[in-house]
């Protein structure tokens, strides 16, 4: 009886791996099928979510340039470490463009893209934002600093930086804030325990945070220039201050080690003037020079849409990423791991 | 697909045994290929997948388990999770079977809309669900009521996501419930009460207890209806799933594998502990 049932048992098997066999090879025919009109190549680009409309509106600039002419896009959106991730285990890309330089990194750890990605002028960055303060319409706690933040009453939504390494850029920034003017390691610890102190929320992602903003939660929304500019060029009831210190936020992009030439190409004409100005329309801070600024609707002044701030650190005066990764958010002993349990556990 | 193969060869005492324990099998040929199909299919879908986060997990050793376990915020993040869809649980006990008496029972203006509504929680995706619940329960609620960020978020979530579970295994049964049997009760006396304690819930119980099991899975896995609402606050309103992604965004996929893990066997024993609750109900019944 068990013999019988096995022959059947196998039979059954044997059908289900042929319709699979069938299905795979059906949908390569699907993926060869798929070449561009014209001819020219077929570009996978991976990026991470806010930079699709932006990276779009470049891709038909590159268009109609001559390397551009034909190219076709296979184009993938989502949260910055998920991308990356993807890609590593197997997604085809032949252009990154993540929110923060460790998920490159990843990929040159796995072999994907080469180890001087970063040598260039632009140092690897493709765009480039600050970190701001959401407020509400009129900021009517009169929020301009970050001492402002911690004062009574006044509460604080940011994404998670457990969840969101992008989220990770604005906890940075409140932490230099106290060090680039004269803190100490322990005075920046003392005020980012009282920032988390006001944190009410912590979404998992950027767009989380500005969607729960929006629906109500918190005074203050530690956000993105270019995110903040892009809510109100939608429509969205928040202003936004540019701290006087705060920390630039260098988006990477570069193309895998297997890509098609195009996309180098394409990552050539990312860094002109040219599309470095569509960017900015969508609001990130240029990164070329050269760059002739639209009027950029949303921003506080979209004649001068990208005040300089005071101080403007850079993720160097942590060291970089890996040693910051390694120093703050390391899941046991990051320092602002363990003031998230302390200020969970005091209230 | 060699991988599946293999993975199926493995699997096949689960089907010999099923046998084994009934030495009369009543499998035909056809019968025998339909369960094959179910094995490899279950074992793709589910049990591969699942013997690959235990083989993660069990990777780092029992130092790996306990190093994540201990961790505060995912110790407090496991209690938070397992205790409100326990709760949660037990709530779509109550609330479940008496959506579904009425639905069944009792005909009024709107009920057919009401059995329509009662899947919406279904059909919604959750972060539009979180969306929802944010705006209606939240800091600009309409109706005063705001429980953001704290843990009632957490439970108002669960309970949101979970409520058709026990509606939708309790409805059809209550509806093939012969009636005669309550009506015989009723006209030797019995009070309405006595009629529902003996002669109802009797059979209703295993489709109670297998939405209660289900009700308790599916919130133990939640994410996307109570990232908005809940703030994913450490030690208070944070829960395994938010730790998870945590873990997964550090690269530490091992950690992630032990709460998937702990998770999965404290499912296990809920689920067993809810089937003999059941079986011992029903025989006392």
């Amino acid at each position: 009886m068990a013999l019988k049932a096995r022959a059947g048992w196998l039979a059954g098997v044997a059908v289900v791996v042929s319709m699979g066999l069938a299905a795979c090879s059906s949908s390569a025919d699907d993926a060869t099928n798929s070449g561009g009109p014209g001819g020219g190549a077929e570009l996978s680009i991976v990026a991470y979510s806010v930079a699709q409309a932006p990276n779009q509106a470049v891709q038909a600039a590159f268009a109609k340039t001559s390397d551009g002419e034909g190219v076709t896009w296979v184009e993938s959106y989502g949260a910055s470490g998920d991308q990356s991730r993807a890609v590593e285990s197997g997604l085809k890309a032949d252009y990154v463009h993540f929110s923060l330089g460790s998920d490159v990194t990843r990929l040159v750890d796995a072999g994907l893209v080469a180890e001087d990605w970063d040598q260039g002028a632009n140092g690897g960055t493709v765009t480039r934002s600050v970190v701001v303060f959401a407020v509400r319409p009129g900021n009517p706690k009169n929020i301009q600093t970050w001492d402002d933040l911690v004062k009574d009453g006044v509460e604080i939504i940011t994404p998670n930086p457990g969840s969101s390494g992008s989220a990770r850029w604005n906890i940075l920034a409140a932490w230099g804030a106290v060090t680039a003017n004269g803190g100490s390691e322990d005075d920046a610890k003392a005020y980012t325990t009282e920032l988390f102190n006001h944190i009410v929320s912590l979404p998992g992602s950027g767009r989380e945070a500005t969607s729960a903003f929006l629906a109500g939660t918190g005074d203050v929304l530690l956000s993105y220039e270019n995110e903040a500019i892009a809510a109100r060029q939608s429509g969205a009831e928040l202003d936004y201050v540019v701290p006087d210190t705060t920390l630039q936020i260098d988006n990477p992009g570069t193309v895998t080690k297997d890509a098609d030439p195009a996309a180098k190409a394409f990552l050539d004409f990312v860094l002109t003037p040219e599309a470095q100005a569509i960017y900015a329309g969508f609001g990130y801070r240029p990164v070329v020079d050269g760059v002739t600024l639209p009027e950029v609707e949303g921003a506080n002044d979209p004649a001068n849409p990208f005040p300089t701030p005071g101080t403007l650190l850079t993720i160097e005066d942590f060291g970089g990423w890996g040693e910051a990764k390694k120093k703050f958010f390391d899941e046991d002993t990051g320092i602002i791991t363990q003031i998230q349990v302390e200020t969970g556990k005091s209230s | 697909m060699t991988a599946a193969l293999s993975d199926s060869k493995g699997a096949a005492p689960e089907g010999g045994r099923v046998l084994r324990t009934n030495p009369r099998s009543t499998l035909t040929r056809g019968a025998g290929l339909g369960l094959g199909v179910i094995v490899l299919w279950f074992s793709v879908l589910v049990l591969l997948p699942l013997a690959a986060v235990v083989a993660v997990a069990v990777n780092g050793g029992w130092e790996g388990f306990l190093t994540t376990l201990t961790n505060p915020q995912t110790a407090a993040a496991i209690e938070l999770t397992v205790l409100t869809s326990l709760a949660v649980a037990v709530l779509n006990v109550a609330m479940g079977t008496l959506i579904a008496w009425v639905l069944v029972r009792e005909r009024f203006r709107g009920s057919r809309l009401l059995e329509v509504i009662i899947d919406v929680p279904f059909a919604l995706p959750t972060i539009v669900a979180g969306l929802v619940l944010l705006a209606l329960y939240g800091p600009s609620s309409p109706i005063g009521v705001n429980v953001a960020n704290t843990r009632t978020a957490v439970f108002l979530a669960f309970a949101f996501v979970t409520l058709p579970f026990v509606v939708r295994s309790v409805q059809p049964v209550l509806e093939q419930l012969d009636r005669e049997a309550e009506q015989a009760a009723h006209s030797l006396g019995a009070s309405a009460g006595v009629t529902f304690r003996r002669i109802v819930l009797p059979a209703l119980i295993p489709a109670i207890a297998a939405g209660a099991a289900l009700s308790f899975a599916r919130g133990v896995s939640e994410y996307g209806s109570l990232v908005l609402l809940s703030g994913n606050l450490a030690l208070r309103t944070e829960v395994t799933s938010v730790r998870m992604l945590t873990y997964v965004e550090n690269g530490n996929l091992a950690a992630a594998s032990v709460v998937a893990t702990v998770l999965l066997f404290v499912a296990l024993v809920v689920l067993v502990a809810i089937d003999l609750l059941q079986r011992w109900l029903v025989r006392r019944g």
